[in-house]
């Protein structure tokens, strides 16, 4: 292998975590952008994801070899965990932000810490503390493209997080319910004005960052293979940075961040030592920050007071 | 409230009082072990406060000055065989320090972007300590640091003197938190955390005073730190991660942010709480969330906040 070899294997590995991490930075930033919120239970959100997605395997009894085919398979564990997803992340909102729309933005912030505790505990009590096998559901198909080797579950992965993104996207520009949440995020006020149920728009708001952080957390849990109840924190960690490095409360920001976070540390990893490879990501993020204190793409001024 | 003196000048010695008596009415040593331990996180919860509390800057690293104050209590006994009481300023010094250079050029930053900047940087501390191994041991951190002695007397492993050495540390910091919350410094920063502008036009120097805060904050947590290395005699560099500033910062904001009284409150019922929900097990850190949403709904501006809540 050549170092262009290299590079381009590791650009591709970058590019299968960066969709994932994109695919949860969306849950944060979308939030942040309607309630100016860091919404740190989100992490734990994602983990269940992966959860629900082992959940569907049990149900359907698989541990050896798949009866029938694996995009049956690969649907049901999403549908499951998107359902699950999108109804804590609505009990969240529901028990922990919204009785507290009015208190100091920090009062959130223990709530929010508080909600992930529980989520944590229930997920440890119900599926035992140690690491959980994922059963591979997808065939082990590897292509060489360009001398550097790409697997179907890098691919699914990526073209899942583009197709969600894609979607969500429409949703956001092309829909009446898109058009309300963007009002909302402007100016909750003047959307109540103008008849906006603002209430069930910020409920919506947190299903659909559920739904795609259990997208992500399925499509994690097949790629890793194995998912435990502490993989949520430093995911959802790094998911948030990715969402500030493209500027929080910015919807493209958030893929692009995700995306770019992916690259640097696969990156990062490959050529320095992979036990630096976090202090890699935090040192970018850090001067990035310092240099342009809103993000890549962050225009809009978000401002607490 | 903030400060007893003038109407009930009584409550400070009555508490003072209890403290003194406490470890001989009956408490045995793991109730010593968990106070000592409420003393820390109060010492740390003040520090956060001074931050946070008074001068409005949101910090989710502050596990990394923690790090640095029980670091460098740690190295200085090992390599150069310092006692506790000598690194006790140096500890201070160095996180105060670790502050203000991180402040100098984060200080541009402002509201949650602040917030991610300290972030970034308490988990750089932690991950560059768990991997330059030839100094701080890596994963395993250090072990074989010195108890502290004074005269003939050795601290040793037992609870009781460090409980007496971090309520003292506590009462200290907190009266030093109450006289600086009311003069001319703790004024400014009251002015720069409700508007900033407004603050600057005034002819505050904002940039200055932020810094200060920062440091001063930081030096509370260096001091937090070092007693922590003297006291465990072992650090590793689980202690100081994300979880850790979360809890700090939680502390503050369940006692009450910006009420020195409020954060001392939060710091002994976040460190007992979960001692108390030992007997339920597995279910207990399940418990301990639960009640973080249900104080915060019941109260949310802290269990001795100000009834205006501060931004």
């Amino acid at each position: 292998m050549t170092w262009y070899h290299t590079l381009l294997q590791h650009l591709i590995n970058g590019l299968a975590l960066g969709a994932v991490y994109a695919l949860i930075a969306l849950g944060y930033t979308m939030v942040y952008g309607i309630l100016q919120l860091i919404n740190f239970a989100h992490g734990e959100v994602f983990m269940l994801g992966a959860y629900f997605g082992l959940s569907a395997l049990l149900l359907g009894q698989v541990t050896g070899p798949l009866p029938g085919v694996w995009c049956w398979w690969v649907t049901g564990m999403m549908l499951l965990a998107i359902l699950g997803c999108s109804l804590t992340g609505c009990a969240i909102e529901r028990l922990a932000y919204r009785p507290l729309r009015r208190a100091p933005k920090l009062s959130l912030l223990i709530t929010a810490i508080g909600m992930s505790f529980v989520l944590q505990n229930v997920v440890m009590l119900t599926y035992g503390a140690q690491d959980r096998h994922i059963p591979s559901v997808m065939p082990t198909i590897r292509w060489t493209v360009g001398g550097a080797s790409v697997t179907a579950m890098q691919v699914v992965l990526v073209c899942s997080g583009l197709v969600v993104m894609l979607a969500l996207h429409l949703f956001i520009r092309r829909t009446r319910v898109g058009w309300a949440m963007q009002a909302t995020a402007q100016d909750p006020v003047a959307a109540r004005l103008m008849g906006i149920p603002v209430d069930r728009i910020i409920a919506l708001t947190f299903a659909l960052g559920s739904a795609l952080a259990a997208v992500g957390g399925v499509l994690f849990g097949l790629y890793y293979a194995t998912v435990n109840f502490h993989d949520g924190y430093l995911m959802g960690l790094k998911a948030f940075t990715a969402a500030v490095l493209g500027g929080i409360g910015n919807i493209p920001g958030a893929m692009l961040g995700g995306t770019l976070l992916g690259l640097l540390e696969s990156v990062g990893a490959g050529y320095l030592s992979s036990q630096w490879k976090n202090v890699f990501a935090f040192v970018i993020l850090v001067l990035l920050l310092i240099c342009r204190p809103r993000g890549l793409l962050g225009e809009r001024v978000v401002d607490r007071d | 409230m903030t400060n007893g003196r003038g109407q009930r000048p009584w409550v400070p010695v009555l508490v003072v009082a209890g403290c003194a008596v406490l470890p001989w009415v009956g408490l045995n040593a793991y109730h010593l072990e968990v106070l000592a331990t409420a003393g820390l996180n109060a010492l740390l919860a003040l520090g956060l406060n001074i931050i946070v509390g008074f001068a409005g800057l949101l910090n989710l690293g502050f596990a990394a000055f923690f790090a640095i104050g029980a670091y460098t209590y740690a190295l200085l006994n090992l390599h150069l065989g310092w006692a506790m009481w000598w690194a006790l300023p140096v500890s201070a010094m160095t996180a105060g320090l670790a502050g203000v250079l991180l402040g100098m050029p984060a200080i541009r930053v402002r509201g949650d972007y602040l917030a991610i900047v300290t972030l970034g940087f308490g988990e750089i501390v932690r991950i560059v300590v768990t991997n330059l191994e030839q100094w701080t041991g890596g994963p395993n951190g250090l072990l074989g640091i010195a108890h502290p002695s004074l005269g003939r007397y050795q601290f040793g492993v037992e609870s009781r003197p460090y409980y007496y050495l971090s309520w003292l540390l506590v009462w200290i910091a907190f009266v030093a938190c109450v006289r600086l919350s009311q003069s001319r410094i703790g004024r400014a920063w009251a002015a720069i955390r409700e508007d900033e502008l407004a603050a600057r036009c005034a002819g505050v120097d904002v940039d200055r005073l932020k810094l200060t805060a920062l440091g001063c904050g930081a030096a509370m947590a260096g001091v937090a730190g070092c007693l922590f290395a003297a006291k465990q005699g072992t650090i590793t560099p689980d202690s100081f991660d994300f979880i850790q500033s979360v809890m700090i910062l939680a502390m503050v904001v369940l006692g009450g942010l910006g009420s020195c009284g409020g954060v001392i409150v939060g710091a002994v019922v976040l460190s007992v709480l979960p001692e108390l929900l030992r007997g339920v097990a597995m279910y207990r850190m399940l418990l301990f969330g639960v009640a973080l949403v249900v104080i915060m709904r019941c109260r949310p501006q802290g269990l001795w906040g100000h009834g205006t809540p501060a931004r």
